[in-house]
């Protein structure tokens, strides 16, 4: 199953990224050429098969483990933001949201 | 089912996505304080900016106060479930995906119950998920352009999801209002409208009765019952309009403008609708232990609806009464002081409902807020029901209590003298002078005319400055006519 | 001191240290100054030496004083994919040229509090995506065995700087074989942990199911060292695995139930899976790493055949998984908190496209489209679903042999190192190079490469060996044992 054009482009504007024609079409390229190793998983019959979405669980039952309600961090704005692009007030600037 | 009312030929299909801000103290994935008002970006912690290198750990707190809403509206609280990460692009959402529950969420299923007027109407849910909350986009004009704050992202939200069992504005605005006060009387949500601890989204569709389910539009963020009621009756109108002149409805996502008082289509998330959800690989399977469940079951407060059969049973009170004065926990907990001062369950109910609520309401307060303590009313609903005073003189007490005028019952009667004359000698005096100035009317009720007590009784409470206690003056009056 | 400082490794600084031959400082100024030398060697991405100073000589009062660690005093880098706040952290990317963090990660901050003297930070391939470290905004690094070679990826940096003695030891990252294929081009030594065993915390994520951090450096006895101090619980990782600390020192050095000097590995089962040597491994790896095999039988060991049949199968389930949490884990770089942003932009939507158009290269474009891709509406269940599936069925593989053996044997990669460029336009190709890493990474079990013996043009080939769940003792008591007995490990470029 090959991409189309249209593919590349809906996915590029899904991930938020400009992609030039001429890399448009070598993407294209690249994602088929891609694919095409993908094809003999997608035939394996996995039915009935758990999922392994973290690997510990492989050895036994991975419990999530939780924290306890408690304050813990300190306000460090000025430190948080050393490396913003565009700050105002403590704010980081961004071009107008229209909602 | 109640028979669904029509609009305009048209059946109103409604369900509610709820978000409750649980009122933990720090962030449902981080250790930042999640108080309200703070300056901008002073409570975004490494976690909430989502800084280069930073991880999620779930908070306890916010984990245990769904499963008591679980266990609150009886729903399944999974003993497993799963954080995903739904993706999309928005300055607000620091990481580039929400942290939410999508396939197998904490709280599955469960019921809400609420009164529409006198009628009991009950809305299925659908589940109840965490998720974490997303930051504010200020857009006062920083030269044009959107200042971001992110104190608000990482505040631990449960989105509570009912089935589309709401048939008119008026039913979403009971469920509403109900799941407002069970998720307060929890103390799992401090319920601040205004300052978005509550929010609701409405689905809307209409059809035709008996037709399948129309196409739904989304109405998004409705912070307060009235907005939530106005917006889904502009809803409606417009879309049977659509209908009407023969026009589809486009499922969409819109907001309501408090000012016009309509609804319009978002401009942004125009591709919103694939998130591409999948496991957060940064947090293992949510287990909850059934041990843990039990202790949270254990450390419930009494619910609403099992507090009103209990005051129907124990108190006799009607169950609309039940209803009302079950509320909130603080209306209920008056309720209760006030009845145990008096014993007089239905006397206290009708109070709170009526001269009580008319004040609170017209002043804007709670009920924690109220001038008048509980012992208090209890003492004046005494002096009512052992003829001390007359409903009046109650009410001019009562006005004294709340004005802060005086704060003893009994002292005030007597200052007022609204006492009411009980004394038999006293009442016989003046039994014996109106009967002496009124033989017209002694003539016509011995003729067999009835009204004419009633005007003798009159004369005597007159004569009486209206201190007579009119049960003992009739007594008086029958004994003296019928000798 | 009989030999030049930079050809003591970790173990033999610590002890020179501990007997006061040398300072930290007398160390420091060495490498700095071999590292100003070796600059065209792309190692580094960014050298601090006056912090580096000061930290030598705190480390020096710190031993005077005599609280000193094993590693208090010894030289290490870090992998730029480590947030570092007295450093810039970068990932290899243009999108962080510059960026500052407010802290520094887990396994940094342990390494430091353990005394160990940081000179910079070490180069990579961008977010850890690749295999050759070619995918580096800041350029390659250069294979010191033969300088128009890659030193493999993405732990690039890292490996070069150990090969070329400018660091007796560096911090590295594997996802999909970042440390040991880099090893293995290399001849050096490296380790991934276990999944779980090392905090993640502050490393800035490419696939988060998959990355481990673990040391890399020139024996097993030094990158035991390493990793007692990098690895442990850590309460900012809710994927940490909640163990006690352990000495894997200790573990290296203890004997084996049975085991005499000439046989240190007797009744251990080493498990050769027969997916492991297909016909299309290169000849002088496979002699290599048969060389290496007859080695660990002298010393005890028995080989037994095993089979990993979904070996192949690991190469599209990785480049599904990984892609699809990397896409993901890269949705944060909008141009909005921190990193780059672009300069012309029309409205907030132009603002992303162009900013991460920018800010991030061809490879890491390509894995963001794939895992976008694999993970949109209608796509799921056919791609990452399956992989997922699949994973469980491979870890499963492992377990089966593990029954029959203790550890498990075989190359890191199918060739030794290749020409820069040479894959460079060919991104599939590169992806199949991975296979024989892939599986232990899906199935989070650790992995070591050490040094076997060279191969064509005297450059090096690595012996994998995959351990089962925590059991880098047991691999590194191997390892060393190996090392005891040969001298691969000691060999070193021409003219370093």
């Amino acid at each position: 199953m090959a991409l189309s054009p249209t593919d590349v482009s809906r996915i590029a504007h899904l991930a938020r990224l400009e992609l030039q024609p001429e890399e448009q079409a070598a993407m294209l390229q690249q994602l088929n050429g891609f694919f095409s190793i993908v094809e003999q998983m997608r035939a394996v019959d996995t039915s009935g098969v758990e999922p392994l979405y973290t690997p510990l669980s492989a050895l036994s039952e991975v419990q999530l483990r939780l924290r306890e309600d408690r304050v813990t961090e300190q306000d460090q704005r000025a430190l948080n933001q050393r490396s913003a692009p565009a700050v105002e007030d403590g704010l980081f600037l961004v071009p107008q949201v229209i909602e | 089912m109640s028979t669904p009312q029509l609009i305009r030929g048209y059946e109103v299909v409604i369900g509610l996505e709820t978000h409750a801000q649980l009122s933990t103290a720090s962030k449902i994935f981080s250790g930042a304080s999640t108080a309200f008002g703070a300056a901008p970006n002073t409570q975004a912690s490494p976690v909430d900016l989502a800084l280069p290198g930073t991880l999620p750990v779930p908070n306890r707190g916010a984990v245990e106060r769904a499963i008591r809403f679980g266990l609150a509206v009886g729903a399944k609280v999974a003993r497993q479930s799963i954080f995903a990460r739904k993706n999309y692009f928005y300055p607000d959402l620091p990481k580039g995906y929400q942290i939410s529950q999508y396939e197998i969420p904490v709280v599955q299923g469960g019921v809400i119950e609420f009164l529409v007027g006198e009628q009991k109407k009950r809305v299925n849910l659908t589940r109840a998920h965490l998720e974490e909350d997303a930051g504010k986009s200020l857009h006062e004009d920083y030269h044009g352009l959107t200042g971001i704050d992110l104190n608000r992202a990482g505040t631990p939200l449960l989105e509570i999801v009912s089935e589309p069992e709401m048939r008119s504005s008026a039913e979403a605005v009971g469920y509403a209002r109900a799941l407002h006060a069970l998720v307060v009387w929890l103390g799992i949500c401090d319920g601040n409208m205004q300052e978005g601890s509550f929010r609701c989204d409405a689905n809307v569709s209409v059809r035709k009765p008996g037709a399948p389910f129309g196409t739904r539009r989304e109405i998004k963020n409705l912070n307060s019952f009235r907005f939530l009621q106005q917006a889904i009756d502009y809803e409606v109108q417009w879309q049977i309009e659509q209908i009407e002149d023969g026009l589809s409805i486009e499922q969409a996502t819109v907001l309501f403008d408090p000012d016009s008082g309509e609804t319009r289509a978002m401009r942004s998330k125009e591709d919103a609708h694939d998130y591409r959800y999948f496991p957060d690989p940064d947090l293992p399977p949510l287990v909850i232990a059934p041990e843990w469940v039990e202790r949270v079951k254990a450390e419930m407060p009494e619910l609403p609806a099992a507090m009103a059969e209990r005051f129907q049973a124990q108190d006799g009170l009607p169950a609309y009464d039940a209803g009302m004065v079950t509320q909130s926990l603080a209306f209920a907990a008056y309720y209760e002081a006030a009845r145990d001062a008096c014993r007089q369950p239905k006397l206290v109910a009708n109070w709170l409902m009526g001269e009580f609520s008319k004040r609170l309401n017209a002043e804007g307060r709670g009920i924690e807020e109220a001038p008048v303590a509980p012992a208090t009313l209890g003492a004046l609903i005494t002096r009512i029901s052992d003829g001390t005073i007359s409903n009046n003189g109650a009410r001019q007490v009562f006005d004294a209590l709340w004005s802060g005028e005086g704060s003893d019952v009994d002292a005030l009667i007597e200052a007022k003298g609204l006492k009411q004359m009980s004394d038999t000698g006293a009442l016989e005096a003046i039994v014996e002078q109106v009967l002496a100035a009124n033989e017209k009317s002694v003539a016509e009720f011995r003729a067999g005319k009835d009204k004419a007590f009633n005007a003798l009784v009159g004369q005597v409470m007159k004569a009486s400055k209206g201190k007579a206690n009119p049960a003992l003056a009739g007594e008086l009056l029958k004994k003296r006519l019928q000798g | 001191m009989s030999s030049p400082l930079h050809e003591l490794g970790v173990a033999a600084l610590s002890r020179a240290l501990a007997d006061k031959q040398v300072s930290s400082a007398e160390v420091t100024q060495h490498l700095l100054a071999r590292v100003a030398d070796h600059q065209q060697l792309g190692a580094f991405v960014h050298v601090d030496a006056d912090a580096a100073l000061a930290a030598a000589q705190a480390a020096d009062a710190r031993r005077a004083a005599g609280d000193a660690s094993a590693l208090t005093g010894v030289p290490i880098a870090h992998k730029d994919i480590f947030v570092t706040a007295g450093a810039p952290t970068t990932a290899g990317s243009k999108m962080l040229k510059g960026y500052q963090s407010p802290f520094d990660a887990t396994v940094v901050a342990r390494l430091s509090q353990a005394g160990m003297v940081s000179l910079g930070k070490l180069n990579c391939d961008e977010f850890a995506m690749g295999s050759a470290n070619e995918n580096s905004a800041w350029g390659p690094a250069l294979n010191p065995w033969d300088r128009a070679r890659v030193p493999g990826g993405s732990s690039g940096g890292s490996a070069t700087a150990v090969a070329a003695r400018l660091l007796p030891a560096a911090t590295g990252t594997d996802t999909g074989g970042s440390i040991r294929q880099p090893a293995s081009f290399t001849g050096i030594t490296g380790i991934k942990p276990t999944y779980g065993r090392c905090s993640r915390y502050g490393m800035i994520a490419f696939a988060s199911s998959l990355d481990q951090a673990g040391p890399m450096a020139r024996s097993a006895e030094d990158c035991a060292l390493l990793l007692s101090a990098m690895s442990g619980f850590d309460e900012r990782d809710a994927t940490s695995a909640e163990r006690p600390a352990e000495d894997f020192h200790r573990q290296m050095l203890e004997q084996r139930a049975g085991a005499t000097a000439a046989k240190p590995l007797q009744g251990l089962r080493i498990g050769l899976p027969k997916e492991f040597f297909p016909d299309a491994l290169a000849a002088d790896v496979n002699g290599a790493v048969r060389g290496a095999l007859a080695e660990l039988e002298k010393l005890g060991a028995t080989l037994v055949e095993v089979s990993l049949p979904r070996t192949e199968l690991s190469i599209p389930v990785y480049y599904i998984i990984a892609p699809a949490e990397a896409s993901s884990n890269l949705q944060r770089y909008d141009g909005v908190r921190y990193g780059h942003r672009a300069e012309q932009y029309g409205d907030l939507i132009d603002m992303y496209k162009k900013t991460r158009a920018q800010g991030f290269g061809a490879e890491v474009k390509r894995r963001i489209m794939i895992g976008t891709y694999v993970l949109s509406h209608g796509y799921y269940d056919a791609y990452y679903l399956q992989a997922q599936k699949l994973r469980r069925m491979i870890a499963d593989d492992f377990q089966r042999c593990f029954q029959d053996c203790d550890l498990i044997a075989g190359p890191v990669a199918p060739s030794v190192a290749w020409q820069l460029g040479a894959k460079s336009d060919d991104p599939v190709a590169a992806y199949l190079a991975d296979i024989f890493t892939l599986p232990a990474s899906l199935a989070g079990l650790p992995g070591m490469s050490i040094p076997a013996g060279f191969g064509e043009a005297r450059m090096p080939v690595g012996l994998q060996l995959i351990g089962n769940y925590f059991a880098e003792g047991q691999l590194l008591h191997t390892a060393h044992a190996f090392q005891q007995a040969t001298d691969h490990h000691l060999r070193a470029p021409a003219g370093f």
